[in-house]
This record gives C-alpha cells, structure tokens and sequence, in this order.
C-alpha cells in the first residue's frame, strides 16, 4: 500500500468540506476593506475634487502613518489574544519624553542636535518596551485580562502624563527634527509614511516568515493547545506586547515632530481608532486572526474618510459617529461571512 | 524502558490514582483499560507531564525523573496524543505539525522544507490531508491524524495514544493501526488507551486494568478472555450495573417528523418516543445525535422538518417553551451548558422551576421554602456531599451531574432527553443515574438517551434509533439489540 500512496500527491487528497464561492473567499480574505477603500477614494474625489490636490494628498500620507503604525501596534496584541487600550496613552506619555529629552538634551549638548534627537528616540523606546513588559507581565504571569490590565494601563499612564506636564504642551523640540522628521520628505513622500511603511514590511516579514510570528498567532488562537505544543506562550505575549509598546512610542516620538511639542493630551481616541483599523482590517476579537496588509488598508480607507468628512466640513462630533457606524458595519459583514463559511 | 512506581495523584484530597505501577517495553503495545473515571487519563497526563505526580517514582531508560513538564517530556521522546487536542484552529495543518518546533535558518522559517517534511510524514502514515487548510476548517477525524503525525514529528520513544479511533471511520481507523504497527516494529513503546475490546486484543501485547484510581492487574493479552477484561474492569459481573427497567410503551409523547437542522448537523431524521419507555440514540460523536436532542429542545436552529408533543406541532422550539410544554433536557456539557458553577448547589437545582407554586408567588421567590422543596429530590439522588450551600464548581462531576438531574425532579416532565448522561462519572453515580431513569420511565414518563457508551443503550433501551452523519440509519427493537448489532450501522453501512 505504501507504493501506492506514496505516488499520490498528498496535498489533493481529502478536500476540505466547506466549499465557499469565489466571491466570499475574496470577501473573506481582504475583500471586504478593499472594497471600503476603493468606495471611499473614489467617492470622495468626486464629491470634492480637493481630495485629489498634492498638498492634501501629503496630508492624508502624513495622517495614515501616524495611524497605521499604533494600528499595527494593536494588530501585534489583538492577533495575540489580547487588546491593547493603552496604546493612546503611550503615545502621550512618549511625546512628553521625547520632548522632554530634547528640552534638557538641547541644554547639556547644545549644537549636538542628532544626538540629542537619537537619544530622545532611544529613550522614548525603552518608556513603550518597558510599558509593553508590564503589561505581557501582569497578563500572563496573573493571568489576568488584558482588556482590564490594558485599561489600568492607559489610565496610569495618562496620569503620569498630565501630571508632569499640568497639561501644557512641552516647547523647545529640536527644530532639526521638525523640519526633517514631522515635516521632512524623500522622494517626495513623507518620512513618516517612509517610517510606517518600513513597520508595515517588518511585521508582514515578522508575521509570515519567523517562528515568532507563528506563535503569536498560536498563542492567540488557543493559548492551552501552544503551550502543550512546547511554545513558549509568556515569552510569545512578553514578545507581542513589548513590540506593540515599541511601535506606539516610536508614534509618540513622530508624532511630536508633527506637532512640534510634546503634547500630554494626544492619544485620547487612539484605542478606539486601531482597534477600528484591526477588526475592520480583518483581525479577529478572539485573537489567532489578522493580516498587517490588510490593517494597513483599514488604516488608510479611515485615514481618507477622516479626510473628507474634513473637507466638507462635517462638524467632528459626526466624525466619532460615522467611526463607529463603519465599525459596527464592518462587523457585522464580517459575522455574516463567517456564520455563511461555517454552515 | 518506562517504569513507574507507586504513582499517586490527589485531585482536592480525592486520590484520582492510588498508588499504580506500570511499565512499558520497547516495541511494545500496552493497553490500558478501565472505564471513565477510573485513572487512565490521571495516568497518561502523569506520564506526559501535563500535571506532576505526587508520589512515586518515575524511570525512563533507567534514569530517574523528578519532575517534568510536556516539553521536558518531549525532549525525552515522550509524545501523548490526547483525547483533547492540542491543535491551534487558526493555523494549517503544517503549521500545526511543527508548532513549537519550527525549523529556522537564522531567523527565518524553513517553510518548504517543513510543508515537505509534513506531506512525507503523513504519506508515511497513509495520511491524505490538505495541507494548507486551517484547522478549524477539519473534521473531526482529520484533526486526530494531525495530531498523531504532530506527536510523530518528534520521533518519540514512548507513544501515548488516548482513544484515537473513537472519532475514526474503519478505514481511518485501520491506516492508524498500520501505524501503530510500523512503530512498534521501529521499537517506540506504545501506550494505548481505549473501550473496545475488538483492538486492545489485535493491537496490545499486555493489558493493564484499571477502577477507581487503582491498579486491578497487568496481564498478557493473550492470556485472557474479553469477559475476564470486563470483569476485572467494572469489578462485577455486568448485570448488576444496571436495574431492570419495565417498559410499558404507551401513547406516543414526542415525535420528530424530517428534522434538518440549519447546520446540516442533522438531515431528514425522524424518530418517536412514547410514554414509558426509554429510546436510545446511538453513533459516533459528532453523528447528530446531540444536535438532534438539542435540536428538539430549540438549542439549534431548524432548518425542515416538524417537532410533535403528543399530536401537537412545535413551531419553533425554545427552551422555554418546552419546559413549560414539560420536555426536559439534561445538556453533555454540564460546566458550559448547565450549571451555574459559581453558585450554590440551591440555586442551580431549583434554576428552571422557579416559576413553580411552590417557590414563587409573582415575582417574589418563597427562598424559605427552597431547602425545603430541594431536599427530596437531592436525597433521592444521593447527593455528596448533602451540602446545598456549596458551590456548584466544588461538587464531583458524578454529583454535578445529579445537580442538574435535580432540576428535572421539581416537577414532572412527559419528556426527558438525556444527552451523554454519564459522561466522566464514577460506577456509582452511574447507578444512581440509571436507577433514576427507571423510576422516570416507570413513572410513566418518556425518556431519549443519546449516549456513546453502547452498555447503557443494551440494558437501558427499549428501542435504539443508530445515526451517522446526521442520518437515522437504523432503528433496533429491544430483541434485536446486541453490541455488535449496533455496531453495525455506525458506520453507515451493514458491514
């Protein structure tokens, strides 16, 4: 018998029993934000023909970035098994850092500008892993909820902020690194959607082409079956939680070059906002779920959207509404895709 | 090679394994027997390091193991493949085989050479899998072979195998057998759990039996009948297990006309039960079985087919309103499905019948009266301990399950469905439930037993319907019912 099979290609063999049609694959794999997002683009340039200028448009690029890398952030976590409310607060706590250290820096090393701004982003750094760190520590070692330890986070951390900083803006960012960094550009691109561009192909590679990324996902689907698989399932949440902190402080850090200070209120809807970009980007509530390309189109179809409400002047009390309407939208096509393949 | 003595294990002060020797040969298939409940799991969780062992001593090779966990097991060529799988939904079939022990070139997986190392390895077992689908998207058998070619992948010593054919096919079932005998003639020693009787005599070379967390004896497998195997197993002849039920079918109470749920879990099945008289529902897990009684209750959805009470149709069932239309179920899984594990004992017993006179007048619950009205119907169970201020999570799962039996005590019900009704009890509480049926049916209720456990149905029954895959394929009358009898159409066919 062993002859026989061992001709077979062992691939063909067994199909599986679910059959779903061509157009609920598509849907299910990606379609549905493509789909959003071409609606969005399309529909707005001809609504408003100023969608299309450069200016604009470098504007989009510029606020696409500063919320695809965060939502990527939550993407690490969420994929995980977790959720990550703290990411906004992060965001605050290291542009108030990143400020802060080019402020003194500017003082001990003056003229040394790519010093001080190298050391500002080193430090904002360690302030992001070291939050990720204790947040992966209390949920696995205390298994406790991340929605909970994250949210305890978010609100110690936003704390801290305003308590340094009494809520004023913090002046006296190098101004090298507003003008190169916030404001710079290469090859006519922003650099901080090169920045978030450079994140986006890491955690794709990082996703599909490391053992980590694997185990994230495993650790996410069903932390008892990794474990019993030999994975290291504490390190895997220490990894996805510590790299989440990584990517929100380095938004921290590039977004004060946006502003041109160091802002303690910032961050505020930034929870809701990657967690909008992931699940309608297709990452799964209950972890195991979730494509960084596919997050990156969800970042950039809001991003638009934002946009426009922006140039037709819909008062924001209606943006937070239309955000939660597209969300609650999304889900909902998502649940039924779902329910459809299961049947 | 694998030797281990004295081997204990406590679980809240009750010893689940009392003091069990037990060794393992290479090239050798060992057999473990016993029924729920009785340490074959506590045993090979041990061995693998799932859980430690509290006293005894462990010897692999001749070297002394302190302590170990599933990965440490792993690394001394231990692999377990159980019941419960350790499969991850969201990643394929290869992904799954090399979870934890990805190959890497730097930092980067080796991802054709693991796909290839993944179809060989399969291919060897005469496997035939997608490869690239997720796991979730798997039956239920396809699952198991993923995890037999995952505990293979380590090239294992000791091979733990926990009941692998329950969810196989014959076919299926026979390439895992080919398996089994092409390691064992790579010398890997092979523990082997399982109830029939049919494969621990072609497969094992010794049988070691176990009840009640103790070893009763280890013997060559050649040298013993099947019967002396059951009765070392259940300690006593057959027969006393279960009480001798009347039957005296009367008016029919349910009927199921055509019944397709909108899963497909259940297509076209039909079946009637009438007052006093207990109606079986034989298969496979994973059948239709459950879904069906689920089904009646309003726990799955309907897509065709009609639910009668008597001569009267069921629209759309709810669980409310068969309760109120006195149709009982009693769910499999008591932890997620039935019980309020975190409240008392009380509350959980009297949960569905708080609209009773007895305990409610309006909305204001007579809690007085509740100890009061709970009392017989737990004391009839034998309820231990009689403790109805405990919580529900503190209970045995024997007592547990008569916890949720309690509920359909409050009141009388015309219709009881039962679904796996022993699942991971004890002998004893086993008894007590069997002996509560006879005094339901003789009562003059109707009662539907889906279970797996073939015995029950064989002294239970009054008539058997047997389901695969979704279907009703037979139905047996209480003179043509015989183990091999049933057997016969569980897999579909009249082999």
């Amino acid at each position: 018998m062993s002859a026989e099979t061992a001709t077979m290609a062992p691939t063909v063999a067994n199909a599986p029993a679910h059959r779903a049609g061509r157009l609920d694959r598509f849907l299910m794999q990606g379609g549905i934000v493509i789909t959003f997002l071409v609606v969005a683009v399309v529909a707005t340039a001809l609504i408003e023909p100023r969608f299309l200028n450069r200016l604009n448009l470098l504007n989009v690029m510029r606020n696409f970035a500063l919320l695809l890398i965060p939502s990527l952030a939550q993407m690490l976590v969420m994929t995980a098994g977790g959720f990550d409310l703290s990411v906004g607060a992060v965001v605050a706590v290291t542009s108030v850092v990143t400020a802060a250290v080019m402020l003194v820096g500017a003082g001990y090393f003056p003229g040394m500008e790519l010093f001080v701004i190298l050391a500002a982003l080193v430090v904002a750094l360690g302030v992001g892993a070291l939050v990720g760190l204790v947040n992966a520590g209390l949920v696995s070692t205390f298994s406790l909820s991340p929605f909970m330890v994250t949210l305890a986070m978010m609100s110690v951390l936003m704390g801290v902020a305003l308590y340094f900083t009494q809520g004023i803006p913090i002046y006296g960012v190098t101004d090298s690194f507003i003008a190169n960094v916030g404001r710079g550009q290469f090859l006519g691109l922003p650099i901080v959607l090169w920045a978030a561009l450079a994140v986006l192909a890491a955690c794709i590679v990082m996703q599909r082409f490391t053992a980590l990324g694997r185990h994230i996902y495993a650790v996410g689907s069903d932390q008892r079956s990794a474990r019993l698989s030999g994975v290291a399932t504490g390190r895997t949440l220490v990894a996805a939680y510590m790299l989440a902190g990584l990517l929100a402080a380095l938004t921290g850090f590039l977004m004060t070059s946006r502003l041109g200070s160091g802002q303690s209120t910032i961050g505020g809807t930034l929870a809701l906002e990657t967690i909008a970009a992931a699940v309608i980007g297709g990452v799964s509530l209950r972890g195991g779920v979730g494509r960084a390309e596919l997050v990156a189109l969800a970042a950039l179809f809001l991003s638009v959207i934002a946009n426009a409400m922006n140039l037709v002047q819909v008062d924001s009390k209606y943006q937070t509404l239309v955000l939660g309407a597209v969300l609650i939208v999304a889900l909902a096509i998502e649940r039924l895709l779902l329910r459809k393949r299961q049947a | 090679m694998l030797e281990v003595t004295g081997f204990t294990k406590r679980f809240r002060g009750v010893a689940a394994l009392d003091n069990v020797d037990f060794s393992l040969e290479e090239g050798e298939v060992h057999a473990l027997l016993g029924e729920n409940g009785a340490g074959k799991s506590t045993l090979i969780n041990l061995i693998a390091g799932t859980f430690p062992w509290a006293e005894g001593v462990y010897r692999v090779n001749g070297r002394t193991i302190t302590s170990l966990t599933p990965q440490v097991a792993q690394e001394i060529g231990i692999a377990a493949v159980f019941q419960e799988f350790s499969l991850v939904p969201d990643l394929t079939v290869v992904e799954n085989i090399f979870l934890g022990r990805e190959q890497s070139s730097g930092l980067f997986l080796k991802r054709k050479q693991m796909r290839q190392a993944a179809a060989e390895l399969l291919d060897g077992l005469g496997f035939h899998l997608p490869l690239d689908e997720k796991v979730a998207f798997l039956s239920r058998a396809q699952k198991q072979m993923v995890e037999i070619a995952k505990a293979l992948r380590i090239r294992p010593k000791v091979l733990i195998l926990d009941e692998p054919t329950a969810s196989l096919t014959d076919g299926e079932a026979e390439k895992l057998f080919n398996a089994v005998a092409l390691l064992k003639a790579r010398g890997v020693g092979i523990i082997y759990v399982s109830h029939r009787m049919s494969e621990i005599r072609n497969l094992s070379d010794r049988v070691t039996v176990l009840r009640g967390g103790k070893k009763i004896g280890t013997v060559v497998t050649s040298e013993i009948s099947d019967e002396g195997l059951i009765e070392m197993m259940v300690g006593r002849p057959v027969e006393q297990l279960f009480p001798k039920i009347e039957h005296k079918p009367g008016a029919v109470r349910l009927e199921v006309r055509n019944l397709t749920t909108e899963k497909h879990s259940v297509i076209d099945a039909s079946f009637t039960a009438r007052a006093g008289e207990v109606v079986g529902l034989a298969g496979l897990v994973g059948c239709g079985r459950s879904e069906l009684c689920r089904a009646v209750f309003g726990l799955e959805a309907i897509e065709a087919g009609a639910v009668m009470l008597g001569d009267k149709a069921v629209e759309r069932p709810t669980p409310s309103s068969m309760l109120a239309a006195n149709v009982c179920y009693f769910p499999a899984d008591r932890g997620s499905e039935g019980l309020a594990l975190a409240r008392p004992a009380r509350e959980n017993a009297t949960m569905s019948s708080l609209d009773l006179p007895a305990l409610s007048s309006g909305p204001v619950l007579k809690f007085w009266r509740e100890n009061e009205t709970i009392r017989e119907p737990l004391t009839n169970l034998a309820l231990r301990p009689m403790a109805p201020e405990r919580k529900a999570s503190a209970f045995s799962g024997g007592n547990q399950q008569k916890l949720m039996l309690a509920r359909g005590l409050m009141k009388s019900f015309d219709v009881y469905l039962f679904d796996e009704p022993t699942v991971g009890i004890d002998v004893g509480a086993k008894a007590d439930v069997y002996n509560l049926i006879k005094s339901l049916v003789e009562a003059g209720a109707s009662v539907v037993v889906s279970t797996s456990e073939l015995p029950e149905l064989i002294n239970l029954a009054s008539r058997v319907y047997v389901m695969h895959e979704g279907k009703v394929v037979a139905e047996l009358a209480r003179q043509e019912l015989s183990e091999a009898q049933v057997l016969s159409h569980y897999f579909g066919g009249h082999a």
